[in-house]
């Protein structure tokens, strides 16, 4: 029960935030965040006595009572749906960092929505309601409706309060999204009717669809089907063409949880879903996958690069970077894996603050383009401190959480595919080209003096204080990632046999 | 089976007429009075087939659709007046090529 | 008794947070006290720990915590500290604190000193993490953390997009070595199962015969990183650039240290070395080859900063020299003197540009020795050392270097050849610039002299250069005995001559003028051959050509996204069709009737013809 009443806290606070705004304008984010808080407290507090989480217990995917939490009621029982919804180490990393960043989105919408409150952080809570059924959903009717319900208020999220082409963005992020969940749903579909024709009943379930015995042919084609609603969430190469208008032109808070929470949902999905549904077919795609992954993050690098917009940049920097975790996925060991969860939890972080930057910027300037920046250290060196941290995390530094993230993956990788690997460190150079580019052209440089130096502010205690969280998270997860690594082992050790057999090491 | 004063074909062919004529009236009248009008004689023409096919084969059936046809057609006309005020109202006049605010 | 060893690193750290997170609240006596304070504090904490094991030279080891723990790669927060490691943290924390002493003055007057200390004390700690770390992960760590401060310090006035431009250049030509260095590690932990380095240099002896192919690769690969960070052929370009940060960071980082880290990397995993004998000629012609190079562009330089730059360069040729010839201890060694004798020439240098209103270009100096007398003779000695004229640090040094590179077996004495031609370019262009810079007719005057807290540390320097030869390193226990012959006499007395012949040239050419060269430079070939030096060979036009403009090109193409142009052809398809049928929705209901009849007729017929058969 626990479980729903979390995603339920979340959405009736929405409603009581959307109510809440008749009150006054600033009760609806006060409101949000309460909620966001004490759903944590909620969900932490049910969690510390878990004597399955202190002994640290793997999980074995096909039995549902060796997870940390499982729920489960019938909903309609004639096709085999039920409610049910089951918390392991992977889900309840990503629930923590769902939660943590969508505070944070909070604070970034503190100052920067200016109209709507009410519905604005409703559509936020909504939003976040539906990531946390999507993490912790294991039917997979209920998963692909969890799906939906994250994209809608996200939609309305970028329509609304974006920028100055959002229309055209929240509809390119919609279809891009709806037309791959299709995609999953039909796969979907299909695997339960070949469940039936070798079982004699529906189910929905993801512990009964394991191990669903079917035709070499078959198999492939529904693989493709999740890996490309799993790959154009990520996103991957060649689909990510969504992504960076949609964060280029949705507000601060919405590219803070599109980039730091949404895009995990993809990576989840391939972790969770693809590869243990379908091995088989899955490690005979994983060449393909594996070539995508390198290509994504070349390519992110290079537009990355070629942008003059500092959202735009930081998105593709998002696409470099979740070539990553697709390498870490396909792979397939667990120094790979746990690069590929690591990257998740780690470039979280770091691209909420530097969309966070990129907002604050827009906020005072009313501009994106880093041709009109430049020098902006000068009048704001808080900010420009903030920007240079998260920029070095951002393309890779020791110490910090990414550089842990793309070590193992690398090394990971250097096992199946010592080639691909030296290709995908290039990345490492590239991202530090672009990296530093944004550096150089927005905060260092000669100060422009078209910038009336006086009306520009330095970050306040507010913003101040949610960047240190991310600060000190980044920290302790580039010198200590040890918890987050043995939560995610919970899932890794024993998930790791459900995949790709021919690629353990 | 009772023998009809009229041939069951007889009746159909003017059913078949009498629907050709009105639908021939809907596709070349412009005035949305008219065309309505030729509905009617459409509907009229099919509850012509209805009565007589129910004649022929003795069924009651026919005589029921007949009265249900009409208490459709009674609907139809109050809709479809209304709608006609309202068109009168909007564009003042009643030729439907005028009335071309849906064209792509 | 050494329980205090992580203090070291953690000292300069602390500071360095406080100065980030208090830049705004401090005092400048403050910042100076912390900045300069707590590195002096690591400094005599290391000669604890130096007095310490000279008595018990016993290597320790001290593990803090796992770092991560995934299957069998379990690197961890480790430190390892041998004579070796000595070495190195006595150069960091000692020249370190003399630098900052330095820095104390010539920055006080920078609007953001906190700042300055800050990325200073932030660069002593990660380069005191990379020469301690146990595993090479860690080592990576401080790897990166040094090309890191390095990048902000060089890019410290940052309002000059020249300066951002240098230290973009810095980071990402570094990190190209880095990269490829990184690669080593993922082989070596593949091959290996560990990247502990005392394990894996024993674990590599087990498992490979000298010459196999796999040693020469890890070789190869750690030599990129070193000749990434210590700036050798092909990845030099970076560190003249990099003369644009305040001088003394050049001091510390682009002369006395992060540029040996190269050089550290190879003398820590020399066993790894040992099994490639390849792998060390590739280093010793590599090295060789950049003195030589580096020399002759020292020779046509004009700015100050740019000539001890290229000596640099040459001078960490000289220890990849000695390195690849298998003379770890030459090779430490003179990693030693030349941190004393170059921080003390970039010091100096740097006394005179602060004295000067920032001027670089030697011509226009001139006659300063009698106006700047401390600086003077620091720089002389300075200059000797690097010259390595007898009696000097450098001098026991290069010396070594050179007697131990005509032994090497294949290739030895033109490896000597090519030193000695590197000493003699030396000797010239190092009093090239004293008679320059100091005698001759005045072109400018300096405002000022120095005081003391820039004093101190160029004649405690000073001394250094002087005596550093008669050190002795606590590295017998970390490199393997070599047991060579003492080569001919004559060799010696050659390698010992060169230099002097070459100062005595440099004396000809540039203050006595006995000799002029005028026809020789003025010719055709002379000013092209002039040009070609001053340029660098010509080596980032090259890098420009091949690879900086082509990437610029390739992001300016496809910066509007090519992959997108397939869905807009989609989203395109689609809005030509409907432009073509929406042209069928007239709005005339008439037309709709028509069409909806045809329709209706149509199907009826051919549902006619089908079902019901032929009619």
């Amino acid at each position: 029960m626990v479980l729903v009443n979390l995603i339920l806290i979340l959405l009736l606070g929405g409603v009581v935030a959307a109510v809440s705004e008749r009150v006054s304008s600033t009760t609806p984010r006060q409101v949000a965040l309460l909620v966001i808080v004490l759903a944590f407290l909620y969900l932490v507090s049910e969690l510390s006595g878990l004597d399955s989480l202190n002994q640290l217990q793997p999980s074995t995917p096909n039995d549902p009572n060796s997870w940390l939490i499982h729920f489960k009621a019938s909903w309609i029982p004639a096709f085999g749906i039920s409610i049910e919804f089951a918390l392991d180490g992977l889900s309840l990393l990503m629930v923590l960092l769902t939660l943590v960043l969508g505070a944070i989105a909070v604070s970034a919408s503190w100052t920067d929505i200016t109209e709507r409150h009410g519905f604005f952080e409703a559509n936020l809570l909504w939003t976040i309601a539906g990531v946390l059924g999507v993490f912790m959903a294991l039917d997979l009717f209920l998963f692909f409706l969890f799906w939906e319900v994250m994209l809608i208020p996200m939609y309305f999220l970028i329509a609304i309060w974006g920028h100055e082409n959002r229309g055209y963005a929240a509809m390119k992020f919609f279809i891009f999204t709806q037309a791959s969940g299709l995609l999953m749903l039909v796969a979907t579909l299909a695997l339960v009717a070949v469940y039936r024709d070798s079982m004699g009943h529906y189910s929905f379930s993801y512990f009964d669809l394991l191990n669903t015995p079917m035709a070499k042919n078959t198999a492939w084609w529904l693989m493709l089907g999740f890996f490309v609603a799993f790959v154009v969430k990520l996103p991957g190469f060649p689909f990510h063409t969504w992504l960076p208008d949609a964060h280029t032109q949705a507000p601060t808070a919405g590219s803070v949880i599109l980039a730091g929470i949404l895009l995990k949902t993809g990576a989840y999905g391939l972790i969770r879903f693809t590869v243990p549904l379908f091995p088989d077919a899955a490690l005979e795609f994983s060449n393909v996958a594996l070539t995508l992954g390198v290509a994504g993050i070349i390519y992110g690098a290079v537009l990355a690069f070629g942008q003059t917009d500092f959202k735009r940049l930081v998105a593709y920097s998002s696409v470099s970077h979740m070539g990553f975790i697709l390498l870490g996925v396909y792979a397939w060991n667990e120094l790979a894996l746990q690069g590929a969860v690591m990257q998740m939890v780690a470039h979280g972080f770091s691209t909420a603050a530097l969309f966070m930057i990129a907002g604050s910027l827009q906020e005072r300037l009313h501009t994106r383009e880093m041709p009109k920046m430049s020098g902006l250290w000068q009048s704001m060196p808080r900010m420009g401190a903030m920007a240079m941290f998260f920029v070095l995390a951002s393309l890779g530094l020791p110490g910090l959480g990414n550089f842990v993230a793309e070590f193992l993956v690398l090394l990971g990788l250097f096992q199946v595919n010592p080639w691909l690997t030296v290709l995908a460190s290039m990345g490492l150079i590239t991202g530090a080209i672009y990296s530093l580019m944004l550096m150089q052209r927005s905060f260092q440089g000669e100060p422009n003096p078209q910038l009336e130096t006086k009306t520009l502010t330095d970050f306040g205690s507010r913003e101040l204080l949610t960047m240190a969280v991310m600060v000190i998270a980044l920290v302790v997860l580039g010198i200590y990632p040890q918890p987050v690594l043995d939560i995610a082992q919970m899932t890794i050790a024993s998930t790791l046999k459900f995949g790709l057999p021919g690629a353990m090491p | 089976m009772n023998e009809l004063a009229v041939p069951l074909n007889h009746l159909l062919f003017l059913s078949g007429l009498l629907f050709s004529i009105g639908m021939l009236g809907v596709m070349i009248r412009r005035n949305i009075i008219f065309i309505l009008m030729s509905i009617e004689v459409m509907l009229n023409a099919c509850a012509l087939a209805f009565v007589g096919a129910g004649a022929h084969w003795g069924q009651p059936d026919g005589q029921v659709m007949y009265v249900m046809i009409l208490s459709i057609a009674a609907a139809e006309v109050a809709v479809g007046l209304g709608l006609v005020l309202q068109i009168q109202r909007r564009f003042k006049t009643l030729d439907m090529d005028q009335a071309n605010r849906m064209r792509g | 008794m050494t329980d205090y060893i992580w203090l070291i690193p953690i000292l300069p750290l602390i500071s360095s947070i406080t100065l980030m997170l208090g830049s705004a609240y401090l005092g400048r006596s403050v910042i100076a006290t912390l900045g300069v304070g707590s590195v002096g504090l690591a400094a005599v904490l290391t000669g604890a720990l130096a007095y310490n094991f000279l008595h018990a030279p016993e290597p320790i080891h001290v593990v803090y915590w796992t770092w991560m723990q995934v299957g069998q790669f379990d690197p961890s927060i480790a430190f390892y500290f041998d004579g070796l490691t000595l070495v190195m943290m006595s150069v960091i924390t000692g020249v370190g604190f003399l630098i900052h002493l330095f820095s104390s003055e010539f920055m006080e007057h920078d609007n953001s000193y906190a700042r300055y200390f800050a990325y200073l004390n932030m660069f002593v700690a990660a380069m005191l993490i990379l020469v301690l770390a146990d595993n090479l992960l860690l080592m990576y760590l401080g790897w990166e953390g040094v090309g890191t401060c390095s990048y902000l310090l060089v890019g410290f006035w940052y309002q000059h997009s020249a300066n951002g431009r240098a230290a973009r250049k810095a980071f990402i030509v570094t990190r190209i070595g880095d990269t490829a260095m990184a690669i080593g590690l993922l082989v070596l932990f593949t091959e290996l199962g560990t990247l502990n380095i005392q394990d894996l240099v024993a674990a590599a002896q087990a498992k490979w015969q000298v010459g196999d192919v796999i040693p020469l690769l890890i070789c190869v690969l750690l030599l990129a990183g070193a000749a990434g960070k210590s700036a050798q052929l092909p990845l030099h370009t970076w560190l003249p650039d990099a003369m644009a940060g305040p001088t003394p960071v050049s001091a510390l980082i682009h002369a006395a240290t992060m540029v040996t880290a190269g050089v550290y990397l190879i003398a820590r995993t020399h066993g790894l070395f040992l099994l490639s004998p390849d792998a060390m000629t590739v280093v010793a012609v590599v090295g060789l080859l950049t003195s030589l190079v580096a020399a002759f562009t020292a020779l046509a330089q004009h700015d100050i900063k740019r000539i001890l730059a290229y000596s640099t360069i040459s001078q960490i040729g000289y220890m990849f020299l000695a390195l690849g010839v298998g003379a770890w201890t030459a090779g430490v060694f003179h990693l030693m003197t030349h941190a004393f004798f170059k921080a003390l020439l970039f010091l100096g240098s740097g006394a005179i540009i602060h004295c000067l209103h920032h001027e670089h270009d030697i011509f226009k100096m001139g006659g300063l020795r009698s106006r700047m007398p401390v600086t003077f003779w620091s720089f002389l000695i300075g200059s000797a050392a690097l010259a390595a004229l007898p009696l000097t640090s450098g001098f026991f040094s290069k010396d070594l270097i050179l007697l131990q590179a005509y032994q090497q077996a294949n290739i030895g004495p033109l490896l000597w050849v090519g030193g000695l031609g590197g000493a003699l370019l030396t000797a010239i262009y190092s009093f090239r610039l004293v008679f320059i810079v100091f005698f001759g007719h005045a072109n400018t005057s300096p405002d000022r002299e120095i005081g003391w807290r820039m004093a101190i540390p160029l004649i405690l320097l000073c001394a250094l250069s002087l005596i550093g030869g008669y050190f002795s390193l606590p590295v017998e226990k970390v490199f393997p005995i070599d047991d060579n012959q003492h080569p001919d006499q004559w060799v010696e007395l050659v390698s010992i001559s060169i230099p002097i012949f070459g100062v005595f040239l440099a004396y000809l050419l540039f203050l006595g003028r006995q000799l002029d060269p005028g026809f020789l430079i003025e010719s055709a070939s002379g000013r092209w051959l002039k040009q070609f030096w001053y340029s660098g060979w010509k080596i980032d036009r090259l890098y420009d050509l091949a690879l900086v403009n082509p990437y610029y090109w390739i992001a300016t193409i496809a910066r509007n996204e090519p992959v997108d142009k397939f869905y807009q052809s989609i989203v395109i398809t689609n809005q030509t069709l409907n432009a073509a049928l929406s042209k069928m929705q007239t709005g005339r209901m008439r037309g709709y009737i028509v069409s909806m009849v045809i329709g209706l007729i149509g199907f009826l017929g051919l549902s006619l013809f089908f079902v019901a058969g032929a009619v």
